[in-house]
């Protein structure tokens, strides 16, 4: 029989054959490695997890011309298509022009309202969202300058001096204006510059401007943390010409400083459970050994070297630790499940990962834990635990 | 040359001589039995023998080596390599079979051999529990397991610490013909013992009172 055979028999019978000690000592182990592999999956998770509630805030990327012109919505639908698409929530494109209301300049947004619903879900509304063509949302400083509410039709005035001058313009005639009439579907109340715009459907912007394809800026909301967010917008930035993608700080800064207290917290508490478990199983190998002392006498009796004995009480250590792991990355993806249910209403993705990870950790834990028992183990004087001192 | 020399060997603990100029020859093959009351140094002198404590003064020559010049390390070296033990408590690994318990000693020494094992509790006539933790057995088959144990490695010298006063009367029988076998087969065997009827069966007898070597019979009745 090789050693090492031996070495194994030894220490598997005296984990097995003494079941209630170290019972104490493996559900520590486990109860420490479940939470453990719990918390980093909530860790790892908690991004992903409140990614969707943090897109309450608003977007959190736009798309601007790079060379002051326009975009196009070939150029926005490229740039959306570098972004993973169950990682776009909403993509909201945006055409400014100026307008005359009742002889009064206003700036009249187009955009697509089904996106904006996604990309600013805080907007609140008096009345309903456009839902076709000839409907308008104007921003409640407006709608309150011009007496304007839900029902109300308004006409906007284009004037067209800015496209090339006709025929009749060129030789002194009147200049071109187009009119259109849009009922208000709505008011809408942000608290912010929105408040100031009349907002109409694309297509009613084109009608209205004579010109088409043509976009100031895109708003997006995209499930992502921040460095994720970073690396899109390097890719999009590079990879489509005449445009130019950045993060809206404040809400990926909001977002990163939430997850970052978050994932810190979550961390510490790692940590906390960490100590408390290398305390509890150092606790109990140290009654082990107080408990074997006779057994580790005998042992140095029959000739066994210091190495021996901290190799055997390490071994028992090290392989209750990576039972103790095994278990309680198992038991620890339960626990994520059951906090993840609970408190994000969704479950949670297996990182098939952290059960390695976890077992390594609790053996590390373990080891450490056992370095001063199994020290004491090893001052143990063979003459005085066989007479019974 | 003689198997164990002790020379003027004294062994001090602050105020109290446990050994005070002991003097004492084993040779090859002997059979002795150590004698005296509580407190005499019985134990001091088996564990000086065992390699599990030094003399304060004067040498021990074991096999050539003077141990009291050993470090511990190179102590638990001749211990394993020279020494049985046998004790008076068993210690027994409670979690482990007979069998192992016999392999841990082989372990330590060399390299454990179940069949090898099996043949010393066979020896000892313990071959049907093998199987069997310590918990299962009786007082008398736990120190024939210590025995097995302490033959396994083929020590120069079997140490026994009081073998049989956790024993019965039949079991003491027991382990005495098995001591009286080991002899025959030429093993040196160094018994300590209260027990004058321990005592009476081996080569020579030397007695020790308060440290000192008070007296030594040879049995002149010594059945070999």
């Amino acid at each position: 029989m090789k050693k090492q055979t031996m070495f194994l028999r030894m220490i598997t019978a005296s984990l097995l054959r003494r079941r209630s000690r170290m019972l104490v000592a493996l559900l520590a182990i486990a109860v420490g490695a479940t939470i453990l592999s719990g918390l980093v999956t909530i860790y790892y998770d908690v991004p992903r997890q409140m990614g969707e509630q943090f897109r309450s805030y608003g977007a959190n990327m736009i798309f601007t011309s790079s060379d002051s012109g326009k975009l196009t919505k070939s150029a926005i639908d490229k740039a959306v298509g570098s972004i993973k698409s169950s990682r776009v929530v909403g993509v909201a494109p945006y055409r400014y022009e100026s307008v005359t209301v009742f002889e009064r300049p206003v700036m009249a947004a187009g955009t697509d309202f089904e996106g904006v619903q996604k990309t600013s879900p805080y907007w609140r509304i008096s009345g309903e969202w456009p839902s076709a063509n000839g409907q308008a949302l104007v921003g409640k400083e407006t709608a309150e300058t011009l007496a304007l509410k839900a029902g109300d039709t308004v006409t906007l005035v284009y004037d067209l001096e800015g496209l090339p001058a006709t025929a009749d313009e060129a030789s002194g005639g009147e200049r071109k204006q187009n009119t259109r009439d849009f009922t208000v579907a709505g008011v809408l109340d942000t608290g912010g510059n929105e408040e100031k715009y009349i907002f109409i459907s694309i297509g009613d912007m084109d009608a209205l401007t004579g010109k088409s394809d043509v976009y100031d800026m895109a708003e997006l909301s995209v499930s992502a943390a921040q460095d994720q967010l970073k690396s899109y917008v390097s890719t999009i930035s590079a990879k489509v010409d005449g445009l130019s993608a950045r993060m809206v700080k404040r809400v990926t800064q909001s977002e990163n400083t939430v997850l970052s207290k978050l994932q810190a917290l979550v961390l510490l508490v790692t940590v906390v459970v960490l100590l408390l478990t290398m305390i509890c199983v150092a606790t109990t190998m140290m009654a082990v050994v107080t408990e074997r002392r006779r057994e580790v006498g005998l042992r140095k009796a029959l000739g066994a070297s210091n190495r021996s004995i901290i190799y055997e009480f390490m071994g028992e250590g090290l392989l209750l630790g990576g039972i103790g792991g095994l278990i309680g990355s198992v038991c620890g993806f339960i626990f994520a499940q059951a906090v993840s249910m609970n408190v994000f209403n969704s479950s949670i993705q297996f990182h098939w990962l952290l059960i390695p990870v976890t077992i390594l950790v609790s053996v590390l834990v373990t080891g450490l834990s056992c370095l001063l028992p199994v020290r004491s183990a090893t001052e143990v004087d063979p003459a005085l635990v066989l007479k019974g001192e | 040359m003689s198997l164990l020399e002790i020379k003027n060997v004294s062994k001090i603990y602050g105020p109290l001589k446990a050994l005070d100029n002991v003097n004492l020859t084993v040779e090859n093959g002997e059979w002795l039995a150590i004698m005296g009351p509580s407190g005499s140094g019985k134990s001091t002198m088996m564990n000086i023998i065992g390699c599990m404590d030094k003399p304060s003064l004067g040498e021990v020559i074991l096999d050539g080596v003077d141990i009291a010049k050993q470090s511990s390390k190179k102590l638990t070296e001749i211990r394993r390599d020279k020494i049985g033990l046998i004790f008076q408590q068993f210690h027994l690994v409670n979690y482990l079979t007979a069998v192992e318990n016999v392999m841990v000693s082989q372990y330590y020494h060399s390299m454990p051999d179940e069949k090898e094992a099996l043949e010393a509790l066979e020896r000892v006539g313990l071959a049907d529990r093998a199987k069997h933790l310590p918990s299962q057995l009786s007082g008398g088959e736990q120190q024939r397991v210590c025995i097995a144990r302490a033959l396994i490695n083929h020590p120069e010298i079997i140490l026994a610490d009081e073998p049989t006063g956790n024993l019965d009367e039949a079991n003491e029988n027991i382990v005495i013909d098995i001591f009286k076998q080991l002899h025959r087969q030429g093993t040196t065997l160094i018994v300590v013992t209260h027990d004058p009827e321990v005592a009476e069966v081996a080569q020579r007898t030397v007695a020790l009172e308060h440290g000192r070597l008070v007296k030594e019979i040879i049995n002149n009745n010594f059945e070999e």
